[in-house]
């Protein structure tokens, strides 16, 4: 956060450059984020970015938090992903307890996940479009998302601030009818996908704006740090999902979406197909969800069911000592990375023996791929650096912490 | 699922590969490994660090050519007190390890891995921001998240959770 020093100008004798602000209140930036474009002209000569308007110390406040207490954190993080932060972050703790989750639980959370997924991408592509000018396609993402986004509140209670995943499984079975309600919705998502691309994929101004613009090169993509669909875009094939399996992912068949264009239209390109891999492998997910509890079976751990506190002593002893000392967790390290929408989400904990981690980092893929902007838009014009920013796909909240 | 016991020392995990071809180029490198819960943890002579990561990034059967993360934990008040992690990942191989370097309290600096990954700008300007850890070399290492008149450094564990009143 550089907003209190004087804006830098990288020869002011020479005056040939302007510096230009952008953000932190820009539309297009998604957020707070403030870019100082360094401009000759049209040309942007140099482009920095400003982040940290949105820090609120998380990774601090996890310290002072007993373990179950740090999930609702995780939802703030990533606003449009909170089950798959929710999901890095249980792994990681169960990782370090060395729980093993019930088939149920982890299908249901593979399930959840690629609906986040959906509901992340379909933010995405709507605003990404009406950054670029094709105002149309926004209503009908949101339309969609709306109806994600009531199936997470009928599973967790909430739209967006979801906390449904606890350690050690998942916090209830999800309701009756929730399944129809899944499957109602993943039977008619690839008429609606269809229809995305109706408005977009073959359209002349579309292309015209996207095509050529913003070239990350492979090379440039690895070392710089990015991941998710902004690496696949430049033909790196990598995908956590398929690769390092986590939560049951080895059960499922998905392909991972590759473009080597490295342009904005290759990243639109893989974001959109892997919609349509996220809804197979939610189809999967339902055809295939086996019986059995969603919880793992500590009872040191995971909270006993209402009905069990009410009528057996030992279950309302482990619940008063959950609540009120937490649960302690051996001493180690663990760095768990998932594949969320934007890329490698990681949280790195470390546990000192106590209820409370040491220290919990959360390795956030957007803050990494911000680092990309740059390599993407110097010496192109002004106007591709908002097709930049909609492609690179960053969350502020996740960029800041 | 219980974890296996965590292995320790260089000489009892000298057969991983890892540990195999730092100690080939250095032996002096590798102050101390360990392998817990499936991950490995190899401890860097603070001197050697850029160098250790070249020789991971560059052996044809390792090429841990991703940096994913870089983070500080703070060990106050123990001596030495700042431990900056390193994770890399291997992209054609997917596999992961873990680089520690560890620093004093009153010299906490250590190289920069910028020419080697550019992308670790970030994320050690974010470890200089919230615990005060300097980096060598690095080509713009000012605050990030907090503003820049800001006083001492959020993450360190003599720094209340609630600020300075």
């Amino acid at each position: 956060m550089a907003h209190l020093t004087p804006t830098p100008v990288l020869d002011p004798a020479l005056d040939k450059t302007l510096v230009l602000n952008m953000g932190p209140q820009h539309p297009s930036t998604h957020g707070v984020l403030r870019l100082l474009l360094e401009i000759d002209g049209e040309t942007i000569v140099r482009i920095m970015p400003d982040i940290g308007y949105l820090h609120t110390g998380i990774e601090k406040t996890c310290e002072a938090k007993f373990y179950q207490q740090v999930v609702p954190m995780t939802d703030r993080i990533d606003y449009l992903a909170p089950m798959t932060n929710n999901l890095a972050y249980v792994l990681a703790v169960e990782k370090l307890l060395g729980l093993e989750i019930p088939p149920r639980g982890q299908w249901l959370r593979v399930m959840l996940n690629e609906l986040t997924r959906i509901n992340s991408h379909l933010v995405w592509l709507g605003t990404h479009a009406m950054d670029i000018g094709a105002m149309t396609v926004f209503l009908y993402c949101f339309r969609e998302r709306e109806d994600v986004l009531r199936l997470f509140e009928m599973v967790s209670g909430q739209r967006m601030m979801t906390s449904y995943f606890r350690v050690g499984g998942v916090a209830l079975d999800p309701p009756i009818g929730f399944f129809d309600k899944v499957r109602d919705f993943i039977d008619r998502f690839p008429a609606n996908i269809d229809e995305y691309e109706s408005l977009l994929t073959n359209n002349p101004i579309w292309i015209e704006r996207t095509k050529g613009v913003a070239y990350l090169a492979p090379d440039d993509a690895i070392a710089l740090g990015a991941s998710g669909p902004t690496l696949r875009g430049s033909g790196v094939d990598i995908d956590l999902r398929r690769d390092t399996p986590y939560s049951g992912y080895e059960n499922f068949q998905f392909k991972v979406p590759l473009s080597t264009a490295g342009d904005v239209y290759a990243r639109y390109l893989v974001r959109v197909a892997e919609l349509r891999e996220s809804q197979k492998i939610v189809k999967q997910a339902l055809d295939g969800i086996p019986e059995g509890p969603v919880k793992a079976d500590a009872p040191h751990v995971v909270l006993p069911d209402r009905e069990k506190m009410k009528t057996q002593m030992e279950a309302l002893i482990y619940h008063f000592k959950i609540v009120t000392e937490g649960f302690t967790v051996p001493e180690g390290e663990v760095y768990c990375g998932i594949e969320s929408p934007r890329g490698e989400m990681g949280y790195y904990i470390v546990s000192d023996g106590t209820a409370k981690p040491y220290r919990v980092h959360m390795r956030a893929p957007s803050f990494a791929n911000l680092q990309v902007l740059g390599k993407m838009c110097e010496g192109r014009l002004i106007a591709d650096v908002v097709a930049a920013i909609g492609s690179i796909d960053i969350i502020l909240g996740d960029v800041d912490r | 699922m219980a974890w296996d016991s965590a292995v320790t020392g260089v000489e009892q995990l000298k057969d991983c590969a890892e540990v195999g071809c730092l100690l080939a180029w250095n032996a002096a490198a590798v102050t101390q490994a360990k392998l817990d819960r499936k991950e490995l943890t190899l401890w860097i002579d603070r001197t050697r660090l850029r160098e250790a990561c070249l020789t991971l990034k560059n052996d044809p059967q390792l090429q841990y050519n991703f940096l994913s993360d870089v983070t500080c934990v703070d060990w106050y008040p123990n001596e030495p007190r700042f431990e900056v992690v390193y994770h890399l990942l291997s992209i054609p191989t997917k596999k992961r390890v873990r680089l520690k370097v560890r620093l004093a309290g009153d010299d906490a600096s250590v190289d920069s891995l910028t020419p080697i990954w550019p992308g670790a700008d970030f994320f050690e300007r974010e470890v200089f921001d919230l615990f005060g850890v300097r980096f060598n070399q690095h080509p713009n290492l000012k605050r990030i998240m907090m503003p820049d008149n800001w006083e001492g450094h959020p993450l360190r564990k003599d720094y209340p959770v609630e600020g300075y009143r």
